[in-house]
């Protein structure tokens, strides 16, 4: 086995892809959010749907994507891996054992808690990333006056078989930004005017809540990095952020469109 | 005092095992739990059974043989003490408390509560040492060490190797012994030069032993009777990863 093949193969090899892995879904966490955020505006999706386009067009980040893809799956097959091999490691399991004395519910249950992410992604892909694909969706046009951002008027395009070419062009004499896209932006919100679907969204984030909040901290001890100067921060950054604010503002989304669309 | 106790019986490796209930009466609060299974030994001895086999040796906390899960912890109920450092003042009269062994693959039965840690034995054969003779006691700060890095390779090389650490872990990871066993030399000069082949070759051994993959939970650090800090897990990932992704071998 050359090199390589044997520190991966290693105990702590397969830790190291856990944690270099996770931290890329981390990182990816953030942009996301970010992106997401349009969602909040009043606009009737055009922003929405021009970053929609965006991230599915722009070559790096289509790039990125499949890194991203491929994280999830290695992710969440190294874990299946590591838990197999745990399980082995303890054949015959005691009769009285009391975790909750030495160790936080989080760390002693990442698998379940990966396990609904994971189911999570599946319906969340295969509801909008699918149906962005391959799915027969609406368009919307959205004139956008130049003077006046704030006045847009949208067409929806109802789905009718045709072809619809996307376009984002300025029309300088009728003095108005022209995007004529995919609307999903309309599938986000009918999904998110069901309640279930909310709640689904949720239970999901908070899933997501407790996986960093040991996860984040995790990743970084079994890279190595401990030392009483960065650690109290990245703690925080593990807990306040990754733990709290993300996921938050992730459900936010769902709850906002159900209550305020 | 009077107990219940439900202590795992086994005839030898082979043999499946169970859980079996004796009563321990007019126990005194002030014994220890060896103490305390002394006499309920002594009652089964009288009565021609075979009495309970458990790991012993020092009953002062230092040697590291004793070896109890009680009531689902390694060592007990109490925070950084061995079992025979556990008196049955912590526990309440009338009691039930369950014994079991270290449960690991690596840690196999030998009979009723004794486990085989061997397992620990071949990791540090396999270059938990320093190959030379590093001499006599040198003079005082001739080879200079600051006092932080001398206090934390001490607490390093606290280890008993008692195994609670495997035994407290959900995954049965061997983590916090072998990097308690890489930190006390790697912290120290004499230990430099043997420092990233040293590293591969306990890990190599801790996975060819079949202990679980650490993650991070901390319940080793919690349940350890020397309370040594999962810092050195950290320590060994980094001296690993190290020697494996940027050093070249020697
Ligand atoms: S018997 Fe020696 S440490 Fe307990």
């Amino acid at each position: 086995m050359s090199n390589y093949a044997k520190t991966f193969s290693s105990s702590l090899g397969k830790k190291l892809i856990m944690s270099l892995t996770g931290l890329f879904l981390c990182i990816f966490l953030v942009v996301h959010l970010i992106g997401n955020l349009q969602l909040f505006k009043d606009d009737g999706g055009q922003a929405f749907n021009a970053y929609s386009y965006f991230m599915t067009h722009f070559p790096p980040i289509k790039i990125v994507s499949y890194i991203l893809y491929i994280s999830i799956i290695v992710h969440a097959v190294y874990a299946l891996i590591l838990t197999t091999g745990n399980r082995k490691a303890r054949p015959v399991g005691y009769a009285y054992y009391k975790g909750e004395a030495n160790s936080p519910w989080t760390s002693r249950n990442m698998g379940i808690l990966g396990t609904i992410i994971l189911i999570f992604l599946v319906v969340h892909m295969s509801n909008f990333w699918a149906q962005y694909h391959w799915g027969d969706l609406p368009h919307a046009r959205y004139e956008v006056s130049l003077t006046n951002p704030q006045d847009v008027v949208v067409t929806p395009i109802p789905f009718d078989g045709s072809e619809i070419a996307h376009a984002d062009y300025v029309d300088a004499q009728a003095g108005k930004q022209v995007l004529i896209a995919k609307d999903l932006y309309k599938i986000v919100t009918e999904s998110f005017s069901q309640w279930w679907y909310v709640l689904l969204y949720v239970i999901s984030m908070a899933a997501l809540s407790f996986h960093l909040i040991h996860g984040f901290r995790s990743a970084f001890q079994t890279l190595g990095w401990d030392n009483s100067k960065y650690i109290p921060l990245i703690r925080f950054l593990g807990v306040w952020v990754f733990g709290v604010l993300i996921p938050l503002a992730f459900a936010a989304m769902p709850i906002y469109i159900f209550l305020f669309r | 005092m009077n107990l219940t106790l439900k202590v795992w019986r086994q005839k030898n490796t082979e043999d499946k095992g169970k859980l079996v209930t004796y009563p321990a009466s007019d126990i005194s609060p002030d014994m220890s739990f060896l103490e305390m299974l002394d006499v309920v030994n002594e009652g089964l001895i009288k009565k021609n059974e075979d009495p309970i086999h458990f790991d012993h040796d020092c009953r002062e906390g230092i040697c590291g043989m004793c070896s109890l899960h009680i009531n689902g912890r390694p060592h007990g109920p109490k925070q950084g003490i061995t079992t025979c450092q556990l008196h049955m003042r912590s526990f309440k009269d009338g009691e039930t408390i369950v014994i079991e062994p270290w449960r690991a693959a690596a840690f196999p039965v030998i009979k009723d509560l004794a486990t085989n840690r061997e397992a620990f034995e071949r990791i540090q054969q396999a270059g938990g040492f320093i190959s030379v003779n590093t001499g006599g006691v040198p003079d005082a700060n001739e080879i200079p060490i600051p006092k932080v890095i001398a206090d934390e390779a001490f607490n390093s090389a606290t280890c008993i190797q008692c195994g609670a650490c495997v035994a407290a872990c959900k995954n049965a990871s061997a983590m916090l012994f072998v990097s308690a066993k890489v930190s006390q030399l790697a912290l120290l000069p004499q230990g430099q030069p043997e420092r990233y082949r040293r590293v591969q070759a306990m890990v190599a051994q801790m996975d060819a032993e079949g202990f679980g993959n650490c993650t991070n939970t901390g319940a080793c650090e919690a349940e350890c009777p020397k309370e040594i800090s999962i810092s050195n897990i950290a320590r060994m990932n980094r001296d690993y990863l190290n020697a494996k992704l940027f050093k070249d071998e020697y």
